[in-house]
């Protein structure tokens, strides 16, 4: 049998695209576009981008260290020399509050990376088993939630300072990276208990168990992806709680050990000499209240990003 | 969701088969969640080296034979922990790991009623002053006093207790000399504590009465109101208001935990002797008793006071009522 050629011509372009089809774009690049609009959000971002930068190469254009005392100047005001001035021990301010953004920040990622995994895990499982697995579990949250989890990080850093004794000042850092480990993923688990019981009860999740996925995949490659929206919210505002943590243990001689310094500790040393020498509250304060002010703003701009309900 | 920094506030209230039953259950919950904390922290000061209960410390040795026979420490450890149990409940905190002849509740005794007055001062500024901006702004929406609020709110929420008490410190008192700097005693000693632990709820606070101001302003029941003639001030003042305000009964769980942690630090700051300050002092201390005493009585007034909050709002809230057996 013979087919002719002209059966097997592609047939003429034109008639095959006749309506207009946008562009398919992912859950992704609609939440960035929507985010690019959000001018309060995206100039958070670039400060958040900026104070990323500062931290880490900031110090290693500073002439001076953070724990290079110089007894001649001390309590100066700021300078040529020393932008931020100078601390009671003659310290560099500007290098210090550097280095106090390097503490901050992270404990913050330290935070939300562990807020995450735990949360996350915990979350998951809770609201993917439910019946009587979902409430032992939650009400452990419950009952780890009815009193404030600043009490608990406090306990926790009373218990740490003697389990694992300051060596050079570097181990009271890793006792504030537990401490808010063990505490902060409870709200993670919450939001993704939520997310996870009503996402199960869909279509999408029914027909993947109808053929034989597994559980775990179900659970792991189906559900939580659907819940990142709320995740990464969740996980970005808690960011700021964790600097605002460390500040606080800083502030009641918790936090990381001198000759380190922390924002929380800057603040707490400017305390004694605020009568003399306001200038050394003005930088470490400053610091504080932006990043936590630029934190706060991206998360907010994240939920109205991610959230498909603001969708018009 | 209504959140705060990432914590979800629970502004719906499981629905309860009767008003008895729920309440109830709270209190159960309560209880064990207390007994909890109570195991927790007795485990924590146990696993501490050098703490109160290991028997080789440095203490003067009349505090040790105090501490040995008070807590029982020639006993195995379940009995130590029904022991201490047992003194918890008949409401003994027991002395002090450091200072002879202090003990918890004398701590408490004389130290929270300056706590008191300050946590109770800063909640009532940060409900008063955090309703009102909210109401004012919804009213003003998209004008003027609607963006001051929201701005100086957006600002309050990133400012830290010990920031803007040190400001206020700095200015109020050392630049213009208008009040005292430290100590307690009169009113005018107050004002700058209680301010500074007030910031950051008041402007949570005016955000949450915003939104669910507007929220409340757009249902059907008050276009009916308007329709029926009523005055503005009476739509507002209680057809809107008494709604409106549910959210902020609920946050008021979260406001007395920031309130009580926030103690901490501000007392510090205007050298206030109340309890937050102690607490502080004996964590420099390493004064473990009282630091387990303390956690223990803060755990209890907070679960406390939180299944109070609870009760208020499923007895505030009409559409909880609705839904309850009572039908």
């Amino acid at each position: 049998m013979q087919y002719p050629v002209e059966l097997f011509r592609p047939i003429a372009e034109k008639t095959v695209q006749t309506e207009m089809v946008r562009p398919s774009i992912t859950y992704w690049q609609d939440a960035w576009r929507r985010l690019k609009k959000n001018p309060v959000a995206m100039v958070s971002l670039v400060f958040i981008v900026l104070l990323i930068l500062v931290a880490v190469f900031g110090p290693y254009f500073s002439p001076y260290t953070y724990s290079d005392q110089d007894f001649d100047r001390r309590n100066q005001g700021p300078s040529s020399e020393h932008w931020f001035g100078t601390d009671a021990l003659g310290r560099d301010q500007m290098v210090r509050v550097m280095h106090g953004a390097r503490i901050s920040l992270a404990v913050g990622f330290v935070a939300a990376v562990t807020t995450f995994f735990i949360g996350v895990i915990y979350g998951g499982i809770s609201g993917y088993l439910g019946g009587r697995v979902d409430n032992v579990m939650m009400r452990i949250v419950d009952i780890l939630y009815s009193i404030p989890f600043l009490l608990w990080v406090i306990m926790l850093m009373v218990l740490f300072r003697e389990l694992f004794p300051a060596t050079g000042g570097g181990a009271g850092l890793y006792s504030i990276f537990l401490a808010l480990g063990l505490v902060f993923w409870l709200p993670m688990a919450r939001i993704v208990r939520g997310q996870i019981l009503t996402l199960k009860e869909q279509e999408f999740a029914l027909a993947a168990q109808t053929i034989g996925a597994p559980q775990w995949k179900i659970l792991f490659r189906h559900l939580i992806p659907n819940a990142m929206g709320p995740i990464i919210v969740t996980a970005t505002l808690s960011i700021p709680e964790a600097i605002f943590t460390e500040a606080f243990l800083s502030f009641i001689g918790l936090g990381v050990s001198a000759p380190r310094a922390s924002w929380g500790m800057l603040s707490s040393d400017a305390l004694t000499s605020l009568r003399s020498f306001p200038h050394l509250l003005l930088f470490p304060a400053l610091a504080i209240c932006l990043t936590l002010l630029a934190f706060n703003f991206l998360g907010d701009g994240l939920r109205d990003a991610l959230d498909p309900r603001m969708r018009k | 969701m209504v959140m705060l920094f990432g914590i979800p506030l629970p502004l719906t209230a499981e629905v309860p088969a009767t008003m008895l039953a729920y309440m109830v259950k709270r209190l159960f919950s309560a209880v064990f969640a207390v007994w909890v904390v109570i195991t927790v922290t007795f485990i924590f000061m146990h696993a501490i080296p050098g703490g109160p209960f290991q028997t080789e410390k440095a203490i003067p040795p009349a505090i040790k034979a105090n501490i040995e026979a008070r807590y029982k420490l020639d006993q195995p450890l379940h009995i130590q922990y029904v022991d201490y149990l047992s003194h918890v409940v008949r409401g003994d905190l027991g002395p002090s790991f450091k200072y002879r002849g202090q003990t918890v509740n004398g701590i408490i005794a004389e130290r929270f009623p300056v706590s008191f007055q300050l946590g109770l001062l800063t909640f009532v500024i940060a409900i008063v002053a955090g309703v009102g901006a909210g109401i004012i702004a919804a009213l003003y929406q998209g004008r003027l006093p609607d963006y001051a609020t929201m701005f100086f709110s957006t600002i309050g929420i990133s400012v830290p207790s010990f920031i803007l008490g040190t400001l206020l410190m700095y200015f109020l008192a050392f630049k213009w000399g208008l009040l005292p700097a430290a100590m307690w005693g009169t009113p005018r000693h107050m004002i700058m504590p209680a301010i500074a632990l007030a910031g950051l709820p008041t402007a949570f606070i005016a955000r949450l009465t915003r939104s669910s101001m507007l929220d409340v302003l757009n249902q059907d029941y008050m276009r009916t109101a308007l329709a029926k003639g009523l005055p503005r001030w009476r739509i507002i003042w209680v057809h809107a208001v008494k709604n409106a305000i549910i959210p902020v009964i609920t946050y008021s769980g979260p406001l007395l935990a920031y309130v009580l942690t926030g103690s901490f630090i501000v007392e510090n700051i205007f050298a206030i002797p109340g309890l937050g300050k102690h607490f502080v002092t004996s964590i420099y201390n390493r004064d473990y008793t009282v630091i387990l005493g303390l956690t223990i009585f803060y755990s209890i007034i907070l679960i406390g006071l939180n299944m109070m909050v609870d009760f208020a709002y499923t007895l505030v809230d009409p559409r909880i009522k609705l839904l309850g057996g009572k039908e």
